[in-house]
């Protein structure tokens, strides 16, 4: 269409050579071991500092456990966590606005049903400047009234942004369908309730809540790892209390069930989101349960991808993956299609689910996903944002920096018997329950008449 | 950080560009190919067809099976994607060190020789469909503002078309539409390698010889102008948004040529941080919390981020507001702001501000692999320097205050587009 004279497509593919052999790899060196410090301060807060100094740069993620079971938990909880940094005892908004930007640094919270998370991160030298606002925040947040009432008002308008979101529309009436009224529904708050918090709500949380015994600090980047507690223990020293931050309870074992099909009237795409109980990895079958869950769709490789993207061209985006809350774990699977192919591409995922317990994964395809579980764990911890974030994730299950170097030979070691028994165990299609959020009129015939789809909205 | 910023440069026979970048800090590396052509480029009634193609680079090749791309690299430990830009296409994967090879041999293999089918084709249409469903159609917001402000702030073809193209127009893609693609922009004149992280210099060398060495010559397509005139007026656009819950606009005005005035470029990076980085920024403290009449506002240069396309760029200033609020009201609060600004430099503590943050972000992205990998291979096709990209701390801090006002005088608002964004049946 651009070149006057261009070859064919068939040309185009062909060469006098031909075809030529993929080449083997070559020689792989492990990641180099980092020097740490993991420890508990006096405040009870547990402390993981890593030093990887590739650029100067250091990057922070505190987690607080923030369970809670009040009906405006949730609602007092995010306006906590859009209002924490807005101004403490010595510095308004724009002076921890500024200080940050001074050393290139950000911090940001965030909030979901278990925990409160602050992460952060700036040059290097201004690591105690960043301790510094972080301790401030933590020991003495003022939540002003104004301030309160102002981030209260655009929370309420980004929740309303945020409810239109099919993503969310469908993970709020998968969690409701699973877990009923448990807490960890409550994701995303309610508008209404969101409006009735009252600043003194938010103080009181704060003091109730925000506490450092039970929580974990985990620093990366370019640290002296021999001074780190010191200055650590120094700048949060002052941040303390006899009692320990409040873990969500425990979550119910996912059960296998019907899918609700839950109507959005006019959408002109569908949501599956599939879900069943798994295991953490804290678990001795977790390294073949990974490995299981990649073949099926934790990869574009997966047969669940390969089947209903790249044969079928029925969504853009197929994937599996887990979950850990707590002590505990899922596995789900999402799928975004359009209308007419839902009933089809629903078919399809029980299909491979299913499949992966009788015809479990061949020679060549555990190799592939032991390969790709190794690389995808070297890859995303190269950087100090990802390794913080993976260390952080770890922590929460009382990990750390030896589960995550230990990991890889754990993979290599998996058999493949050991792949098939998790495959057959935990993929079962009865063992998984779910929803399909779309146009309900459009889609009730073909999926009711597939069997095990009920209509309705969830949790009743 | 000095042994990261070390780069050197070649050019093959064949006029592929070579861009190596050694950082042994971690066993893993990144290998990306740049090809000189976005969707700028794209002809009239082929909206969409330089995304769609690079779906269809990834379908197969003389030597490969379909699929067999994603698993070689995946079977390796890697990760890989393709991206498609105004003025340039990117593929890349990240492996574990060992999988270098393979890396090269994949880009190779597909430069040389990809196979383009019907039935891959048909196929590529069907997935972008649902990915633009995904992405735009179906929630709110969707292509806002890098497909609906370009129609407003442009009237030629290449710059104001969508980029992720209309249904019909993919529907109509040919077999030999692509073939005519591929040869006149898919040549290794035209096209960039970059290698970033942990390998042998000499060792990667010998093995581009081996795998690009023989992809053959073809010539460069001659480069096109895409200037055209700045707007006459404040052109006004509508459109609404069937998942929208609240009112949105977006303000586009032209700005310096970001290859031919780096500096008056770098000056309009700073002025959008001056504007919205931050709770400190202008129009943060103004109209988010001071007078609070927008839930959110953003600045920037490119519709994708900076350093994306050559000239003409885009600076967008964009704010979801309440119903209640007016956009005149927000547009001439915006207005008032860049008057200051152009009447009064900002000082040395609001500059180094954002300067700070800059290089800290910059520092954050090259810490990532695949970041830098691309960014190193984007500097090189767009600049020919791709160390630039470690020295752009260094100009970016080199912005004076006068310059944030020359910057902030010349976004006029008699020369820029607006496009309100309307939910559909008022406000919810």
């Amino acid at each position: 269409m651009t070149s006057v004279q261009h070859r064919s497509a068939e040309e185009i593919g062909r060469t006098a050579t031909g075809p030529r052999p993929v080449p083997e790899l070559g020689a792989q060196t492990a990641a180099a071991e980092l020097s740490h410090v993991d420890t508990v301060l006096a405040n009870g807060l547990r402390l993981l500092a890593v030093r990887k100094p590739t650029v100067p740069l250091v990057e922070l993620r505190l987690r607080i456990p923030f369970g809670g079971t009040g009906n405006l938990h949730a609602a007092t909880a995010e306006v906590l966590a859009e209002t924490m940094l807005t101004g403490t005892a010595r510095r308004d908004r724009i002076e921890i606005d500024t200080e940050l930007a001074l050393i290139g640094g950000e911090l940001d919270t965030a909030v979901d049903p278990e925990r409160l998370t602050i992460s952060g991160n700036g040059l290097a030298t201004g690591l105690p400047t960043l301790l510094d606002v972080l301790a401030d925040a933590l020991t003495a947040a003022s939540y002003v009234d104004d301030e309160v009432a102002r981030e209260s008002a655009r929370l309420v308008e980004r929740l309303a942004v945020s409810r239109t979101q099919p993503r969310v529309i469908a993970r709020e009436a998968l969690l409701k369908h699973v877990y009923g009224d448990h807490p960890v529904t409550s994701e995303v708050p309610q508008a209404e309730d969101v409006s009735a918090v009252e600043p003194g709500m938010v103080r009181e949380l704060h003091t109730a809540s925000v506490l450092p015994r039970g929580s974990v600090l985990v620093i990366v980047g370019d640290i002296d790892p021999d001074q780190i507690a010191g200055d650590v223990e120094r700048a949060l020293g002052g941040w303390s209390s006899d009692r320990a931050a409040v873990a969500l309870p425990g979550l119910p074992e996912v059960t296998g069930g019907d899918l609700l099909l839950v109507p959005r009237t006019g959408a002109v795409q569908s949501q599956i989101r599939l879900i069943a109980q798994s295991l953490p990895r804290t678990d001795p079958r977790y390294p073949a349960l990974q490995l299981a869950n990649l073949t099926y769709g934790g990869y574009f490789s997966s047969r669940l991808v390969e089947n209903i993207r790249e044969d079928k061209g029925y969504t853009y985006s197929a994937h599996s993956g887990f979950e850990f809350t707590g002590a505990t774990a899922t596995v789900g699977v999402d799928a975004d299609t359009a209308n007419e192919v839902t009933a089809a591409a629903l078919l399809e995922t029980r299909y491979e689910l299913g499949r992966l317990g009788v015809v479990p994964p061949a020679p060549e395809e555990v190799e592939s996903v032991r390969q790709y579980a190794i690389g995808s764990l070297l890859t995303a911890t190269s950087s100090q944002a990802g390794l913080a974030s993976q260390l952080a994730a770890l922590t929460a299950a009382g990990l750390g920096p030896e589960w995550l170097a230990e990991h890889p030979r754990r993979v290599a070691e998996v058999t493949r018997d050991e792949v098939a028994e998790a495959a057959l165990e935990f993929f079962a299609p009865t063992r998984f329950t779910g929803v399909v959020v779309g146009d309900a009129e459009t889609l009730a015939p073909q999926l009711t008449a597939l069997g095990g789809v009920a209509v309705g909205e969830p949790g009743k | 950080m000095a042994e990261i910023s070390r780069t050197s440069r070649f050019t093959l026979d064949n006029g592929l560009r070579v861009v190596l970048a050694p950082d042994p800090t971690a066993p893993v590396v990144g290998v990306a190919v740049h090809y000189d052509v976005g969707f700028r480029s794209e002809p009239e009634g082929r909206t969409g067809f330089a995304h769609l193609f690079e779906h269809l680079m990834f379908q197969g090749s003389e030597s490969l099976e379909k699929l067999a791309h994603f698993k070689i690299v995946q079977s390796s430990g890697g990760t890989f994607n393709g991206s498609t830009h105004p003025d340039y296409t990117d593929y890349y994967e990240v492996l574990p060190s060992a999988a270098l090879e393979r890396a090269l041999f994949l880009e190779a293999d597909r430069m040389r020789a990809p196979k383009l089918t019907r039935e891959n084709l048909a196929n590529q249409i069907d997935v972008v469909k649902e990915e633009i469903r995904l992405n735009v159609l179906n929630r709110p917001y969707g292509g806002f503002p890098w497909i609906l402000l370009p129609p407003v702030l442009y009237q030629t073809f290449p710059n104001a078309h969508n980029g992720y193209g209309d249904f019909t127009d993919l529907e109509q893609a040919s077999l030999d539409d692509c073939a005519a693609f591929f040869d006149t922009y898919y040549s290794p004149a035209n096209a960039v390698l970059t290698i970033a992280g942990d390998f042998e210099p000499d060792r990667a060398r010998e093995l581009i010889d081996k795998h690009f060495g023989d992809v053959p010559h073809r010539p460069a397509p001659p480069k096109r102008s895409f200037a055209e005139p700045p707007p006459s007026g404040d052109v006004r656009g509508h459109h609404t948004d069937p998942h929208a819950p609240l009112p949105a606009l977006a303000v586009g005005y032209r700005m310096p040529d970001p290859v031919g005035e780096l500096d008056a470029y770098l000056a309009n990076l700073v002025l959008a941080g001056v504007l919205t980085d931050g709770d400190g920024s202008r129009l943060q403290q103004r109209l988010v919390h001071r007078e609070p009449l927008v839930t959110d506002i953003g600045a920037g240069a490119g519709l994708f981020g900076p350093f994306e396309a050559r000239d003409p760029d885009t600076f967008s200033i964009t704010a979801i507001h309440s119903p209640d609020v007016t956009a005149e009201r927000v547009l001439t609060a915006v207005d008032e702001e860049l008057e200051k600004l152009a009447a009064t430099p900002p000082d040395a503590q609001e500059l180094a501000k954002v300067t700070a943050r800059w290089s800290a972000g910059l520092h954050a992205e090259h810490d990532r692999l695949m970041s830098r990998t691309l960014s190193l291979g984007a500097f090189e096709l767009l600049y020919g320097d791709p160390s630039l990209v470690y020295r752009l701390p260094d100009r970016m801090a080199a912005v004076t205050g006068e310059d944030v006002a020359a910057a902030a005088k010349a976004l006029r608002p008699d020369s820029r587009a607006v496009l309100l964004v309307e939910p559909e049946g008022g406000a919810k």
